[in-house]
């Protein structure tokens, strides 16, 4: 019962309450950079999710099994980042061959998955928490959904947002953040929400 | 090689976070107080510069397929040697910077360097190129940690300076808006720093269009 109430806890606060962009600031290149359309943003999210996910539980495994017996947490920095890169390659090779729409689907993004924030340091949080595999891989999922919640709702936005009148300077990136700022406003609104 | 125009970019005009745009997690999630952003800036100083001349020594004899992973590696080791030199002997500031340490790893900041930079020059000018962008780097988070903490929390040097280093306090205490240290802040107050940049940027164009 306890592992459910964990899991419940964790799931709502990696989507709402602990949003991983709006307020923990992992992944605010993709979240800025590939906004500007809805369809581009869910695309994103999706890839997103599934590698957090799919990263979650092998840098676990990666850790408990390899590096926690073998003394060696000094390279765990090292070692997620490789394991990430390695897996992001893999999963872009099985796209290609196995689902080519899938894969056309998602396109650039795929690579850019390496360097996104929020996946190593949902591998370093997992560690940091003490999660076991259960829930290292549900903070993983729900953590890339939250990510997709905020890419999907912030891309929307901006879509309107090119009919709107603001000043010269602001153009591009500084008015995508004020917006950024409103919407992390209305998600610490969730900051309250505890369900024990 | 030219210090002085490399100097300029690096501040200005090809400012890492205000122009280029890079880096922008750890520039909004630790520039809460005087203290973090100097241990950040200085961290990613140290490791840009020393991952750039690493990347630009070994340029010629790594192959172009494989080149981003070998950044990687080459910057993860630097980030690792940070990470624990400061757990080391600076414990405090490594628990505030957190899970951002390691996270520079994956810092837009440097890699963008590596493949734009130090990958197609000198030894010499990419520890230029290394130490200018870093400087800019660490000076728009101090500017960054210095507006936050002052209309947040109304003290500044926080970490540093002061009474149990909580800063000096400035700002009455009942003055302040709280809001602008946590997240919303960071995102409001790069917004407004980017338009800044950009407005100021654009200025003399202008002038010089009109003037034709």
């Amino acid at each position: 019962m306890d592992q459910i109430y964990q899991l419940l806890a964790i799931t709502l606060g990696a989507i709402l309450a602990n949003n991983f962009i709006f307020s923990q600031f992992l992944g605010i290149c993709p979240f800025l950079g590939v906004s500007k359309k809805v369809d581009t943003a869910v695309g994103m999210g999706i890839a997103v999710t599934f590698v957090m996910g799919l990263a979650s539980a092998i840098t676990w495994a990666v850790n408990t099994f390899i590096l926690v017996k073998f003394d060696l947490m000094y390279m765990q920095t090292v070692t997620f980042i490789l394991v990430i890169a390695a897996l992001v390659q893999f999963i872009e090779m099985f796209l290609q061959k196995s689902m080519p729409s899938l894969y056309t689907a998602l396109g650039v993004y795929l690579p850019l998955i390496t360097t996104n924030c929020a996946v190593l340091g949902v591998a370093l949080l997992n560690i940091q928490s003490n999660y076991n595999f259960i829930s290292s891989v549900v903070y993983g999922i729900t953590g890339g959904l939250g990510f997709l919640l905020a890419i999907v709702l912030f891309a929307s936005i901006r879509e309107r947002l090119v009919f709107s009148e603001y000043p010269k300077a602001f153009e591009g990136f500084p008015i995508a953040l004020i917006t950024a700022g409103l919407m992390a406003l209305a998600f610490m609104g969730f900051s309250g929400l505890k369900i024990w | 090689m030219n210090f002085k125009k490399q100097f300029k970019e690096g501040l200005l005009t090809q400012n890492p976070v205000l122009v280029q745009v890079l880096g922008m997690c750890s520039t909004m999630a630790i520039t809460t107080s005087f203290m973090n952003g100097l241990g950040m800036g200085v961290s990613v100083l140290l490791i840009l510069t020393a991952s750039n001349v690493v990347i630009s020594a070994i340029r010629k004899i790594v192959p172009d397929k494989i080149r981003i992973a070998m950044f990687i590696v080459v910057i993860a080791g630097f980030v690792t040697c940070v990470d624990l030199l400061l757990q080391a002997f600076l414990p405090s500031v490594a628990s505030s910077l957190g899970v951002f340490i390691p996270l520079i790893v994956v810092n837009c900041i440097i890699l963008g360097r590596a493949e734009a930079f130090s990958y197609k020059n000198g030894v010499g000018a990419s520890l230029v190129d290394g130490i200018c962008q870093g400087i800019g780097y660490t000076v728009v988070l101090l500017i960054m940690c210095v507006v936050r903490e002052l209309l947040g929390a109304g003290t500044f040097g926080g970490g540093l300076l002061g009474p149990d280093g909580k800063g000096i306090q400035i700002l009455p205490s009942q003055f302040p808006a709280g809001m602008l240290t946590l997240p919303v802040g960071g995102f409001l107050v790069l917004g407004c720093l980017i338009a800044a940049m950009q407005w100021a940027l654009s200025r003399p164009k202008k002038n010089k269009e009109e003037s034709k």
